[in-house]
């Protein structure tokens, strides 16, 4: 199910501005990547180059290429609305339709996709589980998103963004603004999903990192644009550092 | 190391992209004049509609033959759209190129620097000018902004920041007011003014007939802008210690200055051109008059209508150049507003 995504000499400009330099990581199938660094680094940046969110930027540009399972998704021609619909986001802020119920959030994406489902209610019941929300929505499906706590809305996202069945999913700080209990329990689901997913998560959370990821990247930026500094398995990262700075920024001398 | 990497579009169309869509556009703009050629039906009106279904149906059939069904119905909304953009931008356009060509040709030097005091409407377009009409109408524009726009942001601020009793009163009256025919504020300014005090016709009770106009829709043009003003900023204003007066002229107002200043720029542009309200409440002067406080004053849309209901060739042509003048008056006043007034609010 799951898939390998590479990213091959991807810079990023917003207008002039030279955001992100010369990005070349290749993320396995079924693993997890955090990318870490301190704000500013272009780590969202590169995360939306991941999946063509970066174009909706007015003034926007890139270079480089994003392969998917071999194949260029910036390539000419390509369907972009396909590319989404097997690289899936969670953003940093919940946000389900709060027009929709909890039970047509999590089946938002085959209704937009238009894609053709067997049997719904089975896919909902199963998104549901592996975000880790079933237990605490089962009996309220129909009423209204909205009603939910913060943490409840961002595994309704993760949820929702399962339904399409993608093959990447990319996180945005997806437990920022979320208590230690839902952060735990988003972090249980990330482990879990990561069986048949590959798992891209920008995250400030050091020890999030530590706990979630199979690999860690570093990014920083001096001034200039943002580039890679690091990456390596992530118990390499944080006990042996091969850079520097990498050493400074995991034990938290700076950033 | 990277200078010779060039930031670059991959998501935008190539020119070999665009060959497609641009030969459907020309290749629709021949069929549906080859059409009307061939068939009974003729006229721009048949030629844009079947431009529209010739382009449509194309362009529907290469983008399902090229990305299947959801990306061809996609192509069509976008079509629809561009349609009724086109369709609501056109009158614009042809109010724009009618007023030049009909208004031009009475165009001299002299209509702004003489009145019709020396001339007659039925005199050839040369003789004569609008300088009375002209100092009128910034009179009238002057003096109803600086009637309404002050009463319609305090309105709006009451309304949204204040939330006093009465709220929902004055709300539905602002509502109500907004409805008033235009005719109806000049009567009504009329009856309550000129009959009963000692004010006479002038450019000041002009401007209280547009002012009636112009209050409510600087009032609900403000009241929007002030509610999208994020709650965040007014909490973040009242949590430092400041009382709400404090909040709303040093917080609120300024975030929505940009939009505060649309509010006047659509008072304006809802008065510049009333006549009706004018009628009995400026006296229709053809002399200059400085003084807007005392005796007749006349306007643009006046003297427009003046010409018009005359009726002879000249009276006509000046009626047609007056709009002119008035059309490049109020788009100076906009211009001039949006160029000095707004200020970029950083991100």
């Amino acid at each position: 199910m799951s898939s390998d995504l590479e990213a091959r000499g991807v810079h990023a400009w917003f207008t002039k501005h030279h955001a992100l330099a010369d990005i070349s990581l290749t993320f396995n199938a079924g693993s997890v990547t955090a990318l870490i660094g301190p704000s500013g680094c272009g780590k969202s940046t590169f995360i939306r180059t991941l999946n063509r969110m970066h174009e909706f930027i007015p003034g926007a540009a890139m270079a480089g290429e994003v392969l998917l399972n071999g194949k260029d998704i910036y390539e000419k021609g390509i369907d972009v609305t396909k590319i989404r619909l097997q690289i899936g986001m969670v953003f940093q802020k919940p946000n389900p339709f709060p027009s929709m119920t909890i039970g047509e959030n999590v089946l938002s994406g085959i209704k937009l996709a238009q894609l053709k489902v067997e049997n719904k209610d089975d896919l909902m019941e199963e998104c549901l589980v592996r975000a880790g929300l079933w237990k605490e929505v089962k009996d309220r499906l129909d009423s209204y998103a909205g009603g939910l706590s913060g943490g409840q809305q961002q595994r309704l996202c993760i949820a929702r963004s399962l339904a399409v069945k993608p093959k990447v999913l990319l996180m945005d700080e997806p437990c920022s603004a979320l208590d230690p209990g839902s952060t735990l329990r988003i972090e249980d689901t990330i482990r879990e999903l990561a069986s048949d997913m590959t798992i891209v998560i920008v995250t400030h959370n050091m020890q999030q990192a530590a706990r979630i990821s199979d690999f860690t990247a570093f990014f920083l930026s001096d001034g200039g644009p943002g580039h890679l500094i690091e990456v390596g398995k992530t118990n390499d990262i944080f006990s042996k550092p091969v850079d520097k700075r990498t050493e400074d920024y995991v034990s938290g001398r700076f950033g | 190391m990277s200078t010779e990497i060039k930031p670059q579009k991959p998501w935008q169309a190539t020119p070999k992209e665009l060959a497609y869509p641009t030969f459907i556009v020309i290749f629709s703009a021949i069929a549906a004049y080859l059409t009307i050629l061939g068939s009974p039906m003729n006229g721009k009106l048949a030629f844009a509609f079947l431009f529209f279904a010739f382009s449509t149906t194309s362009m529907f059939i290469y983008k399902f033959r090229l990305r299947g069904r959801q990306a061809a119905i996609d192509s069509l909304a976008g079509s629809i759209a561009l349609t009724g953009a086109l369709i609501v931008f056109a009158p614009v356009i042809s109010i724009l190129v009618t007023t030049i060509v009909k208004g031009a040709p009475g165009l001299h030097w002299s209509l702004f620097t003489e009145t019709m005091f020396s001339a007659s409407y039925m005199d050839p377009t040369d003789k004569g000018g609008l300088l009375h009409a002209i100092v009128g109408t910034l009179y009238l524009i002057l003096l109803s902004i600086i009637i309404s726009v002050p009463m319609g942001i305090l309105t709006a601020l009451y309304l949204t920041e204040i939330k006093g009793p009465g709220s929902k009163f004055i709300q539905f009256t602002v509502q109500a007011m907004s409805g008033v025919p235009s005719v109806v504020a000049g009567l009504f300014i009329f009856a309550a003014v000129i009959l009963t005090t000692p004010l006479k016709a002038s450019g000041i009770v002009g401007a209280f007939a547009l002012s009636i106009l112009m209050v409510p829709t600087v009032t609900r043009t403000a009241q929007e802008v002030l509610l999208l003003v994020p709650n965040d900023l007014r909490e973040a204003g009242l949590a430092m210690g400041a009382t709400q007066w404090r909040t709303v002229a040093s917080i609120v107002v300024p975030a929505a200055r940009n939009g505060l200043l649309t509010a006047t720029i659509l008072g304006v542009a809802r008065i510049a051109g009333e006549t009706a309200p004018l009628i009995f409440t400026i006296g229709g002067s053809d002399k200059l008059n400085l003084n807007p406080f005392h005796d007749y004053q006349g306007a643009l849309p006046f003297y427009v209508w003046k010409g018009l209901l005359l009726g002879t060739p000249e009276s006509i042509q000046r009626a047609w150049t007056g709009i002119l003048i008035l059309l490049i008056l109020v788009l100076t006043l906009f211009t001039l507003a949006r160029r000095f007034g707004s200020r970029k609010v950083g991100k």
